[in-house]
């Protein structure tokens, strides 16, 4: 007995489960190298055939089959006259199809047998080699994506500035996340003539290598068009008009365009439809609105055009949609009102991105994977009521009894800074606590070592920082010493210093390097914050 | 501010003990405050004046903790006087407060109305 022809014929199901009415996709599946030298087999899926094989108790013989099927006749004029359907759990996976024995004689009850039996055990094997094979596909698929989103993600990179400028009495911060899927974000910093300075922040909708790519030719026009164009309206108008010709009709982009003068504080800005720029001043925030179409929708767009001026002490905050579009497990938003709080505190650049991180982390959640990007640049500027001013700097050698001359020095500052003789008190404590702690736990009363104490002063608050150089630790959580363990023997009386320095001051800070630790003692001037 | 090593003089009189500070409470008065307390005597009340005390520091704090440790071990009232204002916020935020009575500004008490509740 040797078989004609043996064939599979694959069943594929449609991937969604109760989709009963797509069309279930059923054709030969040929070994490439055969493919061309047989004849393939479509089987439509509403075929009467395909229930009549996977409910067949074992071989068919076709010649005795009566059945108004398309795929019968097929396997007719392809000379099978039998055929071993491959059923496992219920499900018809393929067929043996056989044409007539080269005998020419029929297959014999012996011969059916076999070929059941081989089918009962080849029906499994396949199955398993679909599987093995459609979850090939699906890694390949994966890595494919990945290897995309990769690209994405350097194309971006590549194009986000390497450093941020250096501007004369102004802090700036930028900060950009990309999300798992990798957005279409970006920011730039454009030195422009006479020491201004170009701000881009925008957004190309869409996601992964095009938007990557659209987003790297944006920044591209916009630097050559900012180099030659002073007004940011026009050069808005200008990117509009080469974006238009060049990108797919469903893409575009939304750009804040603003030029600053850091001497002045006067930015001129333009908007194509991006997330509003919020000012903080004094304490109050308000939105720089500019109106404009997003770029590349329309050719002929206008850009209206406005002028701010950034106050000493005051900064401003440029964002992504990312940041006030997060929403929360209870699919709340962020919202802008969240972000103007913020800046309403008065928090300055680099903090004030922590600050805002900060607060979207809790918000959506540690486990909550990142929606769309996230773009903030953030410029504050010198000076103003929030501004620390240097008062007094000097250092004390480690050796014991030197944290008098700190707390008197300190003190004497504190009382010219107008600390009131209450809060004056406790400032001497803690200073006096903070320069014990540096000399003993960060200099272990090495007397080479310095304790560096400096004094500042805003407005509103004296700064007292005390440097040691016990390289950068955390300050641990001061709790209520347990004064009955204590007295009861149970405890060391002692362990009072930071549970002192935290209850005598208005703020405690703490920062360091690998080399120095900082402790920043913050007391409310007379008539500002809460007294005890 | 410089350093003045603390004084403790105990005086006794029916009443009780009285013992006068005068200097820093920091680590360098253990002894002084050791060598006082040692002449408590038997049943003696107590009283602690901080009138002449311009300094007192977490060390200090720890050893004021261990006088209150022992004086409490021997079930003797401790009492208070003589605190600046500042020093009075810091008994109560340390609550040493809590376990001796702290007396208001004013004339030094002696022992014998002082150390009594």
């Amino acid at each position: 007995m040797v078989p004609h022809t043996l064939r599979r014929v694959m069943f594929r199901r449609p991937r969604a489960a109760g989709a009963a009415a797509a069309p279930i996709e059923t054709r030969a599946a040929l070994p490439s190298e055969e493919k061309g030298a047989e004849p393939g087999l479509e089987i439509s899926p509403n075929d009467p055939i395909v229930p009549y094989f996977q409910s067949a108790p074992g071989a068919v013989e076709l010649r005795s089959l009566e059945l108004h099927s398309p795929a019968l006749e097929q396997m007719r004029a392809q000379g099978i006259t039998m055929v071993v359907p491959l059923v496992t759990q219920g499900e018809l996976i393929g067929l043996l199809n056989l044409g007539p024995r080269l005998s020419d004689q029929e297959y014999s009850p012996d011969d059916r047998r076999l070929l059941e039996s081989l089918a009962a055990q080849v029906a499994p094997a396949v199955k398993v080699g679909q599987l093995v094979r459609e979850q090939e596909a699906e890694v390949r698929a994966r890595e494919r994506i990945e290897q995309e989103l990769e690209v994405a993600r350097l194309i971006q990179q590549n194009f986000l500035p390497k450093e941020l400028p250096e501007l004369d009495g102004w802090r700036v911060a930028a900060y950009y996340r990309p999300a798992r899927t990798v957005g279409g974000d970006f920011y730039d910093f454009i030195e422009l003539p006479e020491g201004r300075i170009g701000l881009v922040v925008g957004d190309v909708t869409d996601k992964g290598v095009p938007a990557a790519m659209v987003m790297a030719a944006t920044r591209s026009v916009l630097r050559a068009a900012a180099q030659r164009l002073l007004e940011p309206g026009t050069v808005l108008e200008r990117i509009n008009e080469t974006l238009c010709s060049e990108i797919p009709p469903n893409m575009f982009v939304t750009c804040l365009y603003g030029v600053l003068d850091p001497g002045t504080g006067r930015l001129r800005y333009a908007n194509a439809g991006h997330n509003l720029p919020i000012v903080e001043s004094g304490g109050e925030v308000s939105e720089l609105r500019a109106t404009g179409m997003p770029l590349g929708l329309l050719p002929g767009m206008s850009y209206e055009e406005k002028e701010a001026v950034i106050a000493p002490g005051s900064s401003v905050l440029l964002y992504s949609d990312g940041l006030t579009e997060a929403h929360d497990p209870g699919r709340e938003m962020f919202g802008t009102p969240r972000v103007r709080q913020l800046l309403a505190h008065g928090a300055v650049a680099d903090e004030l991105i922590s600050d805002l991180l900060a607060d979207l982390d809790r918000f959506t959640g540690a486990e909550a994977e990142q929606e769309d990007d996230i773009t903030l640049v953030a410029l504050a500027r010198a000076g103003g009521a929030q501004e620390l001013r240097p008062v007094l700097s000097f250092s004390v050698a480690s050796a014991e009894g030197n944290e008098r001359e700190a707390m008197r020095r300190v003190g004497d500052a504190a009382a010219a800074a107008g600390v009131d003789a209450t809060r004056l008190e406790r400032l001497k404590t803690a200073v006096a606590e903070a320069t014990m702690n540096a000399m003993e736990h960060g200099n272990r009363y090495d007397p080479e070592l310095p304790v560096e104490i400096a004094v500042a002063r805003s407005d509103t608050v004296l700064s007292v920082r005390i440097t040691d150089r016990g390289g950068a630790r955390d300050i641990p959580q001061a709790e209520a010493p347990d004064i009955e363990a204590k007295l009861a023997g149970e405890q060391s009386p002692r362990g009072w210093g930071l549970y002192l320095i935290e209850n005598m001051v208005d703020e405690v800070r703490a920062d360091g390097d690998g080399d120095r630790h900082t402790l920043e003692l913050i007391t409310h001037l007379k008539g500002h914050g809460e007294g005890r | 501010m410089s350093q003045t090593t603390l004084e403790a003089t105990t005086t006794r009189t029916d009443a009780g003990a009285t013992i006068a500070l005068s200097g820093d409470i920091d680590g360098s008065a253990r002894q002084a405050l050791d060598a006082a307390y040692a002449e408590v005597g038997d049943g003696d009340a107590v009283l602690l004046d901080f009138s002449r005390v311009q300094y007192i520091n977490s060390t200090g704090i720890a050893l004021i903790v261990g006088v209150l440790a022992r004086a409490r071990a021997q079930s003797r009232p401790v009492t208070a006087c003589g605190l600046s204002e500042h020093y009075r916020e810091i008994f109560e935020i340390t609550r040493l407060s809590d376990f001796m009575t702290i007396l208001a500004d004013g004339p030094v008490p002696s022992a014998d109305n002082g150390g009594r509740q």
